[in-house]
This record gives structure tokens, sequence and C-alpha cells, in this order.
């Protein structure tokens, strides 16, 4: 009992582990465990199935070969550059979700920093009206915005998977929160040397301020990557196609199991690497999207 | 802030450079803000002034008949649609299920993981892995797992747990099981955010509040009741409204996977919404069910924001 107690009392991790785990940490450790089994099977029959030739990916199921790749080779992969040109979509995806997270720092830090640290007229009435568009989800705009859009031409095309996606309002506020707790001596010392806001913004401010744009930078990433409704609306082909739509368009014109798992082993491959990698800021980015719309 | 610069203005020197830095700060201020008004402007709040316009006409894209207003007709006619009804039944067992079980689930990982044990971190790092996985990826996948017949992976597993009494289903064409088939790929692909967001929420709570209920002799339970779920509401809260409006804008999972079937068992507002344009090239309705999605999502948040300021009152 003791022991237990310490465990939770003590802020620091230390707390001897010794070779007999208490009950508790037991259990936890169990339950884990059972959790991280319904996590990693369906990823691992992903990466399973992709290795299999067509025929066995369905007749495996019943047993515990499923998750055993018998017969592996790269077959379907190859297969999958053959049917598609995987390269295009899966740059379709990484220019579209890189354009809107370069452009999108920009524009909303420089709105953040505008808000939090001049003196406008109007600074209010555009902080009111940024706070209320962040409760607009994306949904209730898509078919005016789809309409918007068709009316001028801009269907199909890189830009009108970009464009309207670079403003957001949520980015603002986080710059906003970010920059406005920030001590304003450095800046002001700065100011009195002359530089101007320009200036101070890019020498002062941005080089202590790069957990928000990490931040900014991570949960943009996490909204776009997988976005679906959007381009299943404004793509006819292949051209402009990101990878979420044309997988499912892949999906149903194939029918092959093995194909579609090797599709979405490579589709979320390069991603895995990047987030195993810096995993560590995709965690706080999304602790602060919870803590940052809190207050 | 606006203080500051009152105090500051009083001296008579400072007033002078004051005046002239607020002219040209006036200027750079506005053309920084700029950018991402405009685009604020035209792609989010035009649009949406847009939707609420059509709502109240008969627009089709490519219709012969000329724009007309047509009231609250629009609104009268989804309400009784069959489909859209159904609609938001399904949105509302979605979201009446997976809050509680989603919220509950992140908690309770939340607070495995927060205990200061070894691996922490990798099982942390698993839950989340996803989160990054597109939902049409996870949606697919799933479809595989779902697979009907003996040789689906569920269907075998199921039997084997159950020894054999299992009876092989076609889980997402069944009228029973689709649309808890859809909250289960969507539980595993979204626990992983909330989870963290509780995790940040649990380590804010001071470290003393527990020595202090320690000395007290409140054990490990007490001290979850009486310290950290009390900390964790606004927390809790705040989760929970995010899970609902997913849960209303149920949609990726549903077009890949059932297209709203069997029979509209997983039929959702989003998908009537792009099925009306779609299919129907009816911009009207399809605003209509953007303005009943809008509303039901302002009435979450509202409802939300109200618990937890009622919360800080009583504080």
């Amino acid at each position: 009992m003791n022991q237990i107690k310490s465990y939770h009392i003590s802020s620091r991790p230390k707390a001897t582990i010794k070779l007999g785990l208490p009950i508790s940490a037991l259990i936890c450790y169990l339950s884990l465990s059972l959790m991280a089994l319904f996590y990693i099977a369906p990823i691992v029959y992903m990466v399973v199935s992709s290795l299999k030739p067509d025929s066995r990916v369905l007749t495996d199921g019943g047993s515990i070969l499923a998750f055993i790749p018998v017969e592996g080779s790269l077959r379907n992969f190859q297969d999958v550059f053959r049917r598609v040109s995987f390269g295009r979509v899966m740059f379709n995806s990484m220019f579209i979700t890189g354009m809107i997270m370069v452009c999108g720092l920009v524009v909303n830090a420089l709105a953040g920093y505008a808000l939090a640290r001049l003196q406008w007229r109007g600074r209010e009435v555009v902080l009111t009206f940024i706070l209320a568009l962040m409760i607009i989800p994306f949904e209730t705009i898509a078919v005016p915005l789809f309409y918007q859009v068709s009316i001028i031409g801009w269907r199909d095309s890189y830009h009108v998977q970009i464009i309207p996606f670079i403003a957001d309002a949520f980015s603002i506020y986080l710059f906003y929160s970010f920059f406005i707790g920030m001590p304003r001596e450095l800046e002001e010392a700065a100011r009195i040397d002359g530089a101007g806001p320009w200036r101070t913004l890019l020498y002062i401010i941005v080089p202590l301020a790069r957990p928000v744009f990490a931040t900014v930078a991570i949960l943009t990433f996490l909204m776009r990557w997988g976005s679906y409704l959007w381009p299943l609306m404004v793509t006819t082909g292949e051209t402009y196609r990101p990878l979420p739509v044309a997988m499912a368009a892949f999906e149903n014109q194939v029918k092959l199991w093995g194909d579609i798992m090797a599709f979405g082993v490579m589709m979320v491959a390069p991603i895995l690497i990047v987030f195993l990698l810096f995993q560590g800021w995709f965690v706080k980015g999304v602790a602060a999207s919870g803590t940052g719309q809190k207050q | 802030m606006i203080t500051m610069t009152k105090v500051q203005a009083k001296t008579p020197q400072k007033l002078k450079t004051q005046s002239r830095s607020q002219a040209s700060d006036e200027r750079t201020a506005w053309i920084m803000a700029a950018p991402a008004f405009l685009g604020l402007l035209l792609f989010i709040a035009a649009p949406f002034i847009i939707a609420i316009f059509f709502a109240f006409t008969n627009y089709r894209l490519g219709s012969p008949l000329p724009l007309d207003f047509v009231a609250f007709q629009q609104f009268v006619r989804i309400f009784s649609d069959e489909a859209f009804q159904q609609a938001l039944v399904n949105n509302s067992l979605f979201a009446l299920f997976i809050v509680p079980l989603q919220c509950a689930i992140a908690l309770g990982l939340a607070l495995l993981i927060n205990r200061p044990l070894k691996g922490m971190v990798l099982f942390r790092t698993l839950f989340f892995m996803p989160v990054i996985f597109p939902m049409a990826l996870v949606a697919i996948v799933w479809e595989l797992i779902y697979a009907p017949g003996a040789n689906g992976i569920l269907n075998a597993f199921l039997s084997t747990v159950t020894l054999g009494y299992w009876q092989p289903l076609d889980f997402l064409h069944h009228p029973d099981l689709a649309l808890p088939a859809i909250m289960i790929l969507s539980l595993w692909q979204g626990v992983g955010f909330q989870m963290i967001i509780m995790l940040a929420g649990l380590q804010s709570i001071p470290q003393t509040f527990y020595e202090a209920a320690a000395i007290d002799g409140a054990n490990r339970w007490q001290q979850l009741i009486h310290i950290t779920l009390p900390q964790m509401k606004n927390t809790i809260i705040f989760v929970a409204l995010v899970t609902s409006i997913l849960a209303f804008r149920l949609f990726d999972q549903i077009w890949i996977l059932t297209q709203g079937g069997p029979n509209r068992a997983t039929t959702t507002i989003i998908f009537e919404t792009v099925r009306a344009v779609f299919k129907r090239q009816d911009v009207a309705r399809g605003s209509a069910m953007s303005v009943v999605f809008f509303l039901v999502v302002l009435a979450v948040t509202l409802l939300q924001r109200r618990i937890s300021r009622q919360e800080r009152e009583i504080r």
C-alpha cells in the first residue's frame, strides 16, 4: 500500500521499480497491453496483407496466418505503380498540404501579431470577427464554397485545394494568444533602437515563438493531410487528386485487397516516419489545441 | 495592453513619438492582417452567408427555373424527408454512444499513461499513431477487417473467442451492426487525439493537491474522485464538445464504406447534404441542410460554454 502511494505522489518517475512490480502497476500494464493489441492488430494486418498475393489475403483472414506474411513479396507494390501514377498522387498530397502549411504559417502569424501587438482602429472588430468564425465547421460552407469555385472556374486544380484553407481562424487565435503572452520588454527595446514592426517580428518574435509555429504547423497538417470531402467534391481526375481520394477510387477500381493494402502502406509510411521522429512535437501540438481553446 | 498606452500617453514627450509610430503602426497592422482577413472573408464568411441565402431559395445548378425565394419551404421539405430524419437520428445515436465512450476511454488511457512507469511513451505513441492515418485509409483497412464470412478476420476472431458459437456476419451490410461498426473504426482512429488532451489536463493538476490528500490519508480511489475528476471537469467538457461536433460531421467513412446503407442505417446529415448537391445538383437543399447542421453545432457549443461557465461561477 505504502509503495503504491509513493508512486502516485512522487512527480519523478524515478520511484524505484524493483523486480516485483506492485499489483496496480501490473494491472496498468495489462490493460494498456490489451488496448495496444487492439491498436496494433489492424496495422500489422494491413502491412502483412500488402505483402501477400491477393488470393491469400481473404482466405488467410480465418486463421492466425492473417498476421504471417506467407508467400511474401513486393509484387503488390509494383502493381500499384503499374495501375496508378502513385508518385503523382503522393506529390499532390504533399504539395497541397505543404503549401497550406507554409502559406498558413506566414499569413496567420502576421495576423496574430497585428492583433496582439499593434495598435490600430478596427482591431477589436477584426478580433471578434475571427473568434466568431472559429465556430463555423468546414462542412457548413462546403456547398456554397463549391458553388463559388465552380463559378470562377477553379475546379480540379491545385489552388482550389490550397487557397481557401490558408487563412485559418483557429491558427490566428493560437498565434494571437501566444504573442499576447510574451513579455513586451524585448520588443520595446528593439522598437526604441529604431526597428519597425516587420523587423521586430522577424528578428525578435519569430525566433522566440518557435513552439507556436510548430503547434500550428502540426495541427494544420493533421487537419489537411487526411481531408476527403473537399477534394472529393472538386477533383474530377487523377491529375490533382490527393491520396485519400485516390485510395478510395483505387479501391473501387481494382478490388484486389493485396494491392489496396500496398497502396495504404505506401500512403502512410513516409508520414509515419516523420511522426515517429517528431512525435514529441505532435503530442505538444495536440495538447496545445486543447488548452488553447479552453480559455 | 490598452491601459499601458494610456499611461504612456500622459507624458507629453512620449505623446509625439507615440502618435507618429501609431500612424505607421496602423498601416503596417492592416497590411499584416489583410491577407488572413481577406481569406477568411472570402472563403468562410462569404460562403456562410451564401449558404443562408440559398437555403431560402429554390436554386439548382443548371436549372432552367428562375431563382426564387421560397421562405422556409426547403426546411419544411428536408424535415419531412425520411432520409434526412433518419440522418438526424443516426448522427444523434452516433454522438450518444461515441461521446461517453470515447471520453471514458481517452480519460482511462490518459490516467494509465500518466503513471510514472517505464514504457509509457511507447504506449502513448502507439495510441496516437492512427490520428495521422487519413480516415479514408482507416475505413478501407477496417472494411477488410469486417469482411463477411468465416474468413473475415473479425468474424474468425469472434468465432475463436466464443468457441465456435459465433455465426459469421456481414457487419457493414447488417442494418443493426453497420452504425456500431462505423463507431468502432472511428473510435480507433480518434481516441488518441482526445487522450493527449486529457493527458495535458491531468498534467496541469498541481502535484501538491495529491500530496495534501495523501497526508490526509486519501487513497488512490478517493484521490481520483475528489481531486482528479473535479479538476478535469473543463477538459472533459471540452473533449465531449469536440467529440460531439465530430459525431455530427461524420462523412468520410460513410461515403467510402456504406453510402448511407443498408436501408439508410448509416446515413448522416453531411452525407445527405453532399448527395443533394452531387446527385441532384440541388444547391438550395444542400444549403438548407448545411444551415441545420450549423445550428446543431452551434447548440452543442453554446451548451458546452454554458456548462463550463456555471462551473467557474460555482468555484
